[in-house]
Formats: structure tokens, C-alpha cells, sequence
């Protein structure tokens, strides 16, 4: 997943899928976040309100936090 | 044995259902990846913890990042590997369902619509593309000063506004290069999609990012997009990626 130009023999691209865990997590959650099927369920999550940078903002502050506690 | 909801990643064909990778397939808190049929269509599921898969427990999970990961890489891990082999339609993350019987009566009441999905996506993939442009050294871009006969101060000061000026002027282009650019792969494709440029607090790429589309096309297409994507040099510098399950082109605009 995510493609690799591979070698161009007589105009012929070859595409080759990487795996999922090299995937970068910004470009899968672009797509989880706001792509799929939006269907109600029998919960109400809103994925809209994942603030994405204000949670990676505080991962960081937290695991700062955690190195200066040492 | 904990009381149990269903997670539900995807929906397809009835013919999912026999699929062999189902069995090997490792999703969301490793449970057993099986399918609900209806009709024509199959809903691809797991059994899950009631609990860790609460409105309440998911909202708090929501506000931190490595849950969130972990629940998109897993997510992705099942919807990729039956779209290599089938049109899917894949679902929003984290949706819910307490019993199977609330899947099959989904299945039912939006047959059509979901139908029309998979045929539409059929024999297609997602391919994203996104377009940065390299920082500029504005000193050296800038045009040859033609005020060198004015006092020192003031020269540098209508130099810096010609800088200024430059960069605005370079941008325009760039971002004009930009539209262009999607209009001629939209052009390439059956459906196509724009996102907002990721913020660079994310992606901690020094340079900005002035395209983030994708698009959905078979094969054949595809092969012609990776062409043009590594043609283009000048101004922009181009990434691809794919094949994406279709999950920029599933909304069925309404729940």
C-alpha cells in the first residue's frame, strides 16, 4: 500500500504496493477521518471533531513531560 | 466472556462471504473477521469488546493519538486486504452496531444506494497525489536590484519589496500549476476528491504542501498518472500513493 515506481522498460510502469505499516498515518487518517461510508450505527461518534494536531501536540508535550520527570 | 458490540469496517458483494482471507485477515483487537449476508450484499465485521467499543470509551480514546493509530492501522489492514481482491465500500472508522441484526437491517435499507457504490467502484482503485513546493531562498530568487544609486537604507527597503513582491508572484504560479495539475489528472479519473493540505505540524515536512487529492480509476489510468506524476519537475514536486481501498468515494450523503 502506497506505491514505489519501479523500472521503466519501452514506457511500461510498473507499480509496486508497499506495506501497510509504512503507510504515513497523516494520508490514512485524511481518508479515515473523512472518507468511508458514513453510516449511523447505534453509536454517535463524531470523527469530525478529532482535532488531529492538537492530539499529536499533546502526545509530544506528554512524552517531553514524561523525559523530564527522569 | 465480556459482553460483545460489532465493529464494522466495510461493506461488499455477497461473494465476500467465501472469501478465503477472511480467516487470516488481523483486525481490531484480533477478533475473527466474518461477514453478515443480505441480500446481495455483505457487511464485513468483528465481534469486539462492548466495552473499549462504548460512545463513551471511544470519544476519550478519540483525544489520544497512539489509540487512534492503532485503531486507523488495524482498520486498514482489513479494508486493504479485501479491496485488492473486491470492490468494497469501506466504513467510517469506529462504527457500531450492538447486534448483527442491526447490520442486516442496515444492509437492507440501503441496498440500492450501496449496490450503486460497489458498481461504481468496481475494477477501480484510489490513488492520491500530493504536490509540495520547495521553500525558496528569497535572497537569491529575487531580480537584480535596480535602486543601488539610493541611499544604502532605502535600497534595502525596496529590495525586501521586491523580494516580497517575487514571492507572492512565485506563489500565484505555483498554486496555478497546482490546479492545473488536478483538472488534468481529475480528467484521468471516473470521480476525484480534494483534502486540505495536511498541516505540517503532522507530516514535519519543512516544505508547504499545495495539492492533496485523490482519485478514483482503474489499472490502466493509473499507469498514466504515475507516468505524468514523475513527468513533472518544474515548480511542484509530486508524490503518489496507492492503491487505496476507495475510501475518498463511498459517500452515500446521508445516514
Amino acid at each position: 500500500m502506497g506505491a514505489v515506481l519501479l523500472h521503466r522498460f519501452g514506457g511500461i510502469v510498473t507499480l509496486a504496493p508497499v506495506r501497510n505499516d509504512e503507510v504515513a498515518l497523516v494520508d490514512l487518517l485524511d481518508r479515515l477521518l473523512a472518507g468511508g461510508v458514513v453510516i449511523a450505527g447505534d453509536l454517535t461518534i463524531s470523527l469530525a471533531d478529532v482535532d488531529l494536531v492538537h492530539i499529536s501536540l499533546r502526545a509530544l508535550i506528554s512524552s517531553v513531560d514524561k523525559l523530564m520527570e527522569r | 466472556m465480556s459482553e460483545r458490540t460489532v465493529y464494522l469496517y466495510a461493506i461488499g458483494d455477497a461473494d465476500l462471504a467465501d472469501s478465503p482471507e477472511l480467516a487470516h485477515i488481523k483486525g481490531v483487537e484480533d477478533a475473527p473477521i466474518r461477514t453478515i449476508g443480505e441480500g446481495p450484499l455483505s457487511a464485513v465485521v468483528a465481534s469486539v469488546d462492548r466495552d473499549t467499543f462504548s460512545e463513551e470509551t471511544i470519544s476519550a480514546n478519540l483525544e489520544d493519538l497512539k489509540w487512534v493509530e492503532n485503531l486507523a492501522r488495524r482498520h486498514h489492514d482489513v479494508v486493504d486486504r479485501l479491496a485488492r481482491g473486491h470492490p468494497i465500500a469501506p466504513v467510517r472508522m469506529a462504527t457500531v452496531y450492538y447486534t448483527d441484526a442491526g447490520v442486516r437491517e442496515l444492509l437492507r435499507a440501503r441496498c440500492a444506494e450501496l449496490s450503486a457504490t460497489l458498481d461504481r467502484v468496481r475494477g477501480r482503485s484510489e490513488w492520491g497525489v500530493k504536490g509540495y513546493v520547495a521553500p525558496v531562498d528569497e535572497g537569491a530568487d529575487a531580480p537584480l536590484d535596480a535602486h543601488s544609486t539610493a541611499a544604502p537604507g532605502t535600497s534595502y527597503l525596496m529590495r525586501r519589496r521586491a523580494q516580497r513582491d517575487h514571492a507572492a508572484h512565485r506563489r500565484e504560479r505555483v498554486t496555478d500549476a497546482a490546479e492545473k495539475l488536478h483538472e488534468e489528472f481529475a480528467a484521468m479519473a471516473l470521480d476525484c476528491r480534494l483534502y486540505p493540505p495536511q498541516d505540517r505540524r503532522l507530516t514535519g515536512r519543512s516544505d508547504e504542501m499545495v495539492l492533496n487529492a485523490a482519485y478514483l480509476m482503474d489499472d490502466a489510468a493509473a499507469a498514466l498518472l504515475a507516468q505524468r506524476v514523475e513527468a513533472v519537475t518544474e515548480q511542484l514536486h509530486l508524490e503518489l500513493t496507492g492503491p487505496w481501498a476507495p475510501y475518498s468515494f463511498t459517500d452515500l450523503g446521508g445516514s
